[in-house]
């Protein structure tokens, strides 16, 4: 279970985040969304610590702290117990799509060559990719990159993996792909917590959609009570906006 | 305007030939000691250790501000008067000192420029995967910046081995301290150094090509 309390964070002199309270239950598929400039791509990076949150308290699985008294192991300890997909896909230039998915399996698990070599196979055989193993990134489609970058964060077998708008860099021919493949991730109830404007599939995977503004939850609810039934202006508002 | 004595200079490439093994061999050795050192410090000025942070700028602001030949002054004449363990030193070993560090210092800003030039992504890819500062340094970001820093460091490369001349004001009998002797000899000093600079000449212009055949190898590895 992953268990937020209070977690804030600010650049600058601008909240970003104002204390978000959030527990996702093993195997929950959260869908985040909200109006552009609201947090939502702060709170997945303070759950990685690519940012640093400043106050909060934060529980994955057996591991609990202060946030605003991590130190580098806490953060190294965090970041190894959660996924991160990247919007621009982010996959290291310098390794070929196989290497990306192994890469941290032995450099980070300290996992033999072998048997990461044979969980990334695997990985690319379920992510369609078992022919471009030996291809370094700049020579795949985005639709690819993206896949090896799920690949990636799926072979790491975190407690939570983080999706931040994964589709929003891709075009249009390869969005199809890359929600099928999370649609997959989400069959085997993976805890995810997903940043996305494609509604259809957030009512389609998630248990819970959650809609934030100003950062903060203002509503959340499971997807016919937050999308048919909206309760706060708010929602309703940004709802309407976005169709 | 006298002939050129032919005869002189063609009996005198291969004695010259045969200090190309020291030239060459003291170049190596600073290189790759200044490539070690100045990754070094490129690692050490984009992380910024406090305190560490300001003796680095002050090592390379100096190894940059001040002449090689002065360099090598201080280290085989100088420093042995304060320190007295120095006084063993030899000339290659001081001459290969002086070379390491002040090509170190240059290196080194163009490794940091390197470093820094790698993409954001780079780096929040390699943390959020879980790597330490060290794993991402070695296996992600430092191997991206050697591929846009490659064809400065040859260029490092080839300065290192014209530097190596000077070695010869440190008593080293090596290509330029060879052709000196030479030419005090037979009075043919003009004869004499133009042997010795075509010689280098030469050798630059062979690793120019294979700089340019490694250029196109690492273009056609990864692209950005
Ligand atoms: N590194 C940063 N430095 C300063 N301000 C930042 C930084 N990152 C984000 N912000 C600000 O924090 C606020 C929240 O940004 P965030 O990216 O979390 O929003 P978002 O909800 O993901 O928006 P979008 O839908 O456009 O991706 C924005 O006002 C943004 O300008
Ligand atoms: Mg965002």
């Amino acid at each position: 279970m992953i268990d937020v309390q209070g977690l804030s964070k600010r650049f600058g002199d601008t909240a970003v985040l104002n204390g978000i309270d959030l527990t996702i239950n093993d195997g929950e598929r959260i869908v985040v969304i909200g109006p552009s400039g609201t947090g939502k791509s702060t709170l997945l990076r303070c759950l990685n610590f690519l940012d640093m949150p400043e106050s909060g308290r934060l529980r994955i699985g057996d591991l609990e702290l202060d946030v605003a008294k991590a130190g580098k192991a806490d953060i190294l300890a965090v970041r190894r117990r959660t996924a991160f997909v990247f919007q621009n896909y982010a996959l290291f230039a310098n390794k070929t799509a196989r290497e990306n998915i192994t890469e941290a399996l032995i450099v980070v698990q300290k996992r033999s060559r072998i048997d990461a070599e044979a969980r990334a196979d695997e990985i690319l055989r379920e992510t369609g990719l078992a022919d471009k193993a030996d291809v370094y990134p700049a020579a795949l489609s985005g639709g690819q990159q993206q896949r090896v970058g799920i690949g990636r964060a799926m072979a790491l077998d975190t407690e939570l993996m983080l999706f931040d708008e994964p589709t929003s860099a891709l075009d249009p021919e390869w969005v199809g792909e890359v929600l099928d493949l999370m649609r997959r991730v989400a069959e085997r109830r993976q805890t995810m917590l997903i940043v996305t404007h494609e509604m259809q599939f957030a009512r389609e995977i998630a248990d819970r959609v959650i809609f934030m503004e100003g950062g903060r939850i203002v509503e959340q609810g499971s997807p016919q009570q937050l999308f048919d039934h909206p309760q706060d202006p708010r929602t309703r508002e940004f709802l309407k906006r976005v169709g | 305007m006298q002939a050129l004595d032919i005869d002189y200079m063609l009996g005198l490439v291969p004695v010259l030939l045969g200090y190309i093994p020291l030239t060459l061999g003291m170049a190596t050795a600073a290189m790759v000691l200044a490539l070690i050192l100045g990754s070094l410090l490129a690692v050490e000025r984009v992380v910024k250790v406090p305190v560490l942070d300001t003796l680095v700028m002050l090592f390379i602001s100096f190894f940059r501000g001040t002449p090689l030949l002065v360099q090598l002054f201080l280290f085989y004449y100088g420093l042995p008067q304060v320190l007295s363990f120095l006084t063993q030193i030899n000339g290659v070993t001081a001459a290969v000192m002086g070379l390491t560090l002040h090509f170190a210092a240059y290196m080194a800003e163009s490794i940091r420029a390197a470093i820094i030039g790698v993409d954001r992504s780079q780096w929040e890819a390699a943390q959020s995967v879980g790597m330490t500062q060290t794993q991402m340094m070695r296996r992600i970001i430092l191997p991206q910046a050697a591929r846009v820093a490659a064809p400065t460091l040859v260029n490092y490369f080839i300065d290192m081995i014209k530097s190596t001349s000077l070695a010869f004001t440190l008593g080293v009998t090596e290509m330029m301290g060879a052709t000196q002797k030479e030419a005090a000899g037979s009075f043919l000093y003009f004869e004499a150094f133009l042997v010795v600079a075509i010689l280098y000449w030469i050798i630059v212009e062979a690793l120019s090509q294979v700089q340019k055949l490694l250029e196109t190898r690492l273009n056609k590895a990864f692209a950005r």
